[in-house]
């Protein structure tokens, strides 16, 4: 139950940390928004496009961070307060325009939202944005609660517009995907308007024309810019202190954390001997404020994931105040008292706290860690894959059919989207895709190894790239490949959508973030720009598809395209609907005798089917089948039998 | 805010599933009616990869005063409702303790390990000893099998909140159900959503 214009100012409402982040963006009166959807971030666009009108909010997902961020500036440049939001690995991407950025200076209130992922939830990496606040020198903020996380993000347009930088507020998953209460504030009622004003000298901020240079200039005026935010810092009321006046044990701690360590402190019943103190603004960390706590401690560890950032900058403040505060003793990830990589909790917390104060951790009775230990074992793992319907799953059953009969041991290049589980379990891939990296990297790699033809390689190479993905990154990587002549064969797997995040526009759907009609960018007429050779088919139809890749696998020469277009088991036009009513005809199917293997159940792997123990045959779970009848098409003696559902 | 006292401050809930079973939906209805009551509620959930036919959970905290951290610590649940008997065990192991009280819907989703025959699922006796051994109380439920005949196997969610309300452990009624589902729901699907709860609620019923 998102927030939605019908929620008034003062009332108390259930939101999560992404959409108390979009409230706080609305409550600042943000003009303009702009991200490319990921994990876990895309809420907080999805929640402003039902705020979006015309002259009031525009919105909108743009093919990738970098541009993201660039349109979120343009706006910022022309007065406007704009944000851009995205995943960890996407300030990657948007970081180069950062850079510059940085330099340049901003006008409009403009705040850049990292949702990190630590523990890699829902990523391939465990990156960390907030390196970067550091890496290009602005101020970074991150939140501890959810009625923080609206209120700071309010508070970080007012401190972007001050300082005329771009301003820092980082998520994790466990603030981003959690939810909580949060008292919503007033919405500004008047939408502002919006100039380039560039018709001044190169130094003037408000009116010059918006680059890095004089780049020294600039680099000196942004350190200016980052100790004026520490001023604000050292009184904001996003940092807090609770517990004793001299604690034996401090905790410098921010985000989710933060509540990680008062729920290990409570849980230790050591609220009379741990201090903790919560950082909200946390580049740079406000020395006099953090001096003041170190100098009454007894000993110190910091609570952070995942890397050591804040720990590296408490170490170099209290070694510089060494003097004045006494040598303190400083715990955290350096010196393994908390794991450097993975999520923490509040248990890690808890242990590493009892360890220092040498007291024992929280157990439970002896009696029932028996029976524990007795059932330890009962549950089997639920390995993730496809969901019943997915058309990947039909397109890397053609694709394993296609490379087995083409007998080089040829592989796939996998990328980022739900297809990329292909890579990470490769089961559910059945064991074709051997590479996964960054968006677009796939394409990239398939065009590195199309070329090692005159090294001797000789096996085929696949690349895949789901529709979002195409135009995330896909295309510079394409064209490189079509340049060069790299022997691959590319493979886009169309679903119609950014499935992975929740059904996200693209330049390929007919609408944007802001529910209009926008023009599409057709995928094959794209490719077939750029001189290549454009197959389209539907995964569904095995023969088919695995006929067309043998084909386009046997010719020489540069990049082959194949486009599968079937859209997502989970999209809205087909959630909840059967295409087909499945059954297994049990007359015909011959169980363990048939000489299979149990293909269907053992191989093809769909949720919906089922192996019968009792009868030794395969069974259809029509809870859970979608019925889109691609396993029709793979039982060898066609005992999986289709009969179309009922339009309902 | 609420003076009806929690029987624990936080009173900390599990609902776990697998990934498609409403389990993200769940959490948001029965956090949205505790927070009409006054409470302060966290819910610790993570969706997206993690969601694709995987094990699925939601942590509540209530709590008349704070907010709390968006993970549950282990071995702290009060309550825990499982959609799918696999996971009640799965979360007992980590979550379980003497006082736990656990809900359970019996209809099994396998695992794919499982259909492709590398894993055993565990029998029906066997879930119910174990959970019943590590739990205070347990209830188990055919909330699918209700839910499909109400028209919808997703339906067995709703089922299983009504089941919470049931337990009486918390200040919340089909009255209450029916004001937070009604939100931003077509009301041709309130009716059957509310008759989901009903059954629940009485399955789990003490009196």
């Amino acid at each position: 139950m998102p927030i939605d214009s019908s929620h008034g100012a003062g009332d108390e409402v259930l939101l999560m940390g992404n959409e108390a982040i979009a409230r706080g963006a609305l409550e600042a009166g943000v003009a303009v928004a702009a991200a490319y959807p990921g994990t876990p971030s895309s809420e907080i666009i999805e929640t402003l496009s039902g705020f979006a009108r015309p002259g009031k909010l525009y919105v909108e997902w743009s093919t990738n961070e970098k541009v993201a961020l660039e349109v979120a500036a343009a706006a910022s440049f022309a007065g406007l307060r704009s944000l851009c939001v995205m995943k960890q690995n996407g300030v990657n991407v948007a970081s180069d325009f950062l850079l510059h950025l940085v330099g340049s200076g901003t006008r409009g209130g403009m705040v850049l939202v990292s949702c990190d992922d630590p523990g890699a939830l829902s990523s391939v990496n465990e990156g960390e944005s907030r390196h970067f606040a550091r890496l290009v020198e602005i101020p970074l903020l991150e939140p501890a609660d959810f009625q923080e996380a609206k209120e700071m993000t309010r508070w970080a347009f007012d401190l972007s517009e001050e300082l005329r930088t771009i301003v820092m507020l980082r998520s994790v998953t466990r603030m981003s995907h959690a939810s909580g209460n949060v008292r919503l504030g007033e919405l500004p009622s008047a939408g502002g308007s919006a100039a380039f004003l560039c018709d001044g000298p190169v130094t003037d901020a408000e009116r010059g024309p918006m680059i890095s240079a004089p780049v020294i200039q600039k680099h000196r005026l942004q350190q200016q810019k980052v100790a004026q935010a520490l001023k604000r810092f050292e009184t904001s009321p996003f940092n807090a202190y609770e517990g004793p006046a001299r604690p034996e044990l401090l905790i410098v701690t921010s985000s989710a954390c933060a509540l990680y360590s008062r729920e290990a402190v409570g849980l230790l019943g050591t609220r009379d001997r741990v201090g903790i103190l919560k950082l909200g603004t946390t580049w740079p960390i406000p020395p006099e404020l953090v001096k003041r706590s170190l100098a009454a401690a007894g000993r110190v560890l910091i609570v952070e994931e995942v890397l050591p950032f804040l720990e590296e900058q408490v170490k170099v403040l209290a070694a510089e105040a060494a003097g004045e505060i006494g040598i303190k003793t400083i715990q955290g990830k350096n010196d393994g008292t908390l794991p450097m990589a993975g999520e923490l909790n509040p248990d890690l917390v808890a242990c590493a706290v009892a360890a220092i104060l040498g007291i024992a951790p929280p157990a439970l009775p002896a009696a029932y860690c028996d029976t524990l230990r007795q059932y330890a074992a009962l549950a089997p793992r639920r390995e993730q894959t496809f969901c019943p319907g997915c058309p990947h799953r039909a397109s890397y059953w053609s694709i394993r059919e296609a490379l087995r009969r083409d007998g080089r041991g040829g592989f796939v290049c996998g990328d980022i989207g739900c297809y990329a589980m292909a890579s990470l379990f490769p089961a559910a891939g059945f064991h074709t895709a051997k590479t996964l990296h960054a968006m677009g990297s796939g394409t990239g790699l398939a065009s590195g190894f199309g070329k090692l033809g005159g090294f001797g390689m000789e096996q085929p190479v696949i690349a895949v790239c789901g529709d979002s993905t195409f135009y995330h990154a896909a295309v510079p990587a394409l064209i490189n490949a079509v340049h060069q002549q790299a022997g691959i064969v590319f493979v886009v797997l169309d679903n119609s959508g950014t499935a992975m995040t929740g059904f996200q526009p693209h330049p390929g759907t007919e609408t944007n973030a802001m529910g209009d009609r926008a023009p599409v960018v057709d995928i094959a007429a794209l490719c077939r720009a750029i001189g290549t050779e454009v197959a389209v088919g539907d995964p569904f139809a095995l023969r088919e598809t695995r006929e067309t890749l043998n084909d386009l696998l046997e010719r020489k020469g540069g990049v082959r395209v194949l486009i599968l277009k079937q859209s997502c088991a989970l999209s809205p036009e087909k959630k909840g609907k059967k295409g087909f009513l499945m059954r297994v005809d049990e007359g015909l199917c011959r169980g363990d005798a048939c000489g299979c293997n149990r293909l269907c159940t053992r191989i093809f792997r769909c949720p919906g089917l089922l192996w019968d123990r009792q009868a030794a045959k395969a069974r259809i779970d029509e809870v859970i089948c979608a019925g889109c009848g691609v396993c029709a098409g793979i039982c060898p003696v066609e005992a999986i039998r289709s009969e179309e559902a009922p339009r309902l | 805010m609420t003076n009806r006292t929690l029987p624990r401050d936080p009173y900390n809930i599990v609902i776990t599933g697998v990934g498609g079973q409403g389990n993200v939906m769940a959490s948001r209805v029965l956090a949205n009616m505790l927070v009409r009551r006054g409470y302060r509620v966290t819910i610790g959930e993570t969706f997206g990869m993690s969601q694709r036919g995987g094990s699925v959970m939601s942590h509540l905290r209530v709590s008349q005063k704070a907010v709390w951290s968006p993970q549950i610590p282990k071995g702290r649940a009060d309550l825990i409702v499982a959609i799918e008997p696999l996971e009640a065990i799965r979360v007992l192991i980590e979550y379980g303790n003497p006082g736990v009280k656990t809900l359970v819907n019996m209809r099994p989703i396998y695992p794919v390990g499982v259909i492709t025959g590398e894993s055993d699922y565990p029998e029906d006796g066997q879930i119910r000893a174990a959970v019943g051994e590590l739990s205070a109380e347990a209830w188990f439920l055919d909330a699918t099998a209700e839910a499909i005949s109400l028209g919808n196997p997703i339906l067995g969610n709703i089922v299983m909140i009504g089941a919470v309300a049931g337990l009486a452990e918390l200040p919340i009624d089909g009255e209450l159900f029916a004001a937070v589902i009604g939100e931003g729901m077509p009301a041709g699907r309130v009716e059957a959503n509310l008759r989901a709860f009903a059954i629940g609620a009485a399955a789990a019923g003490k009196g």
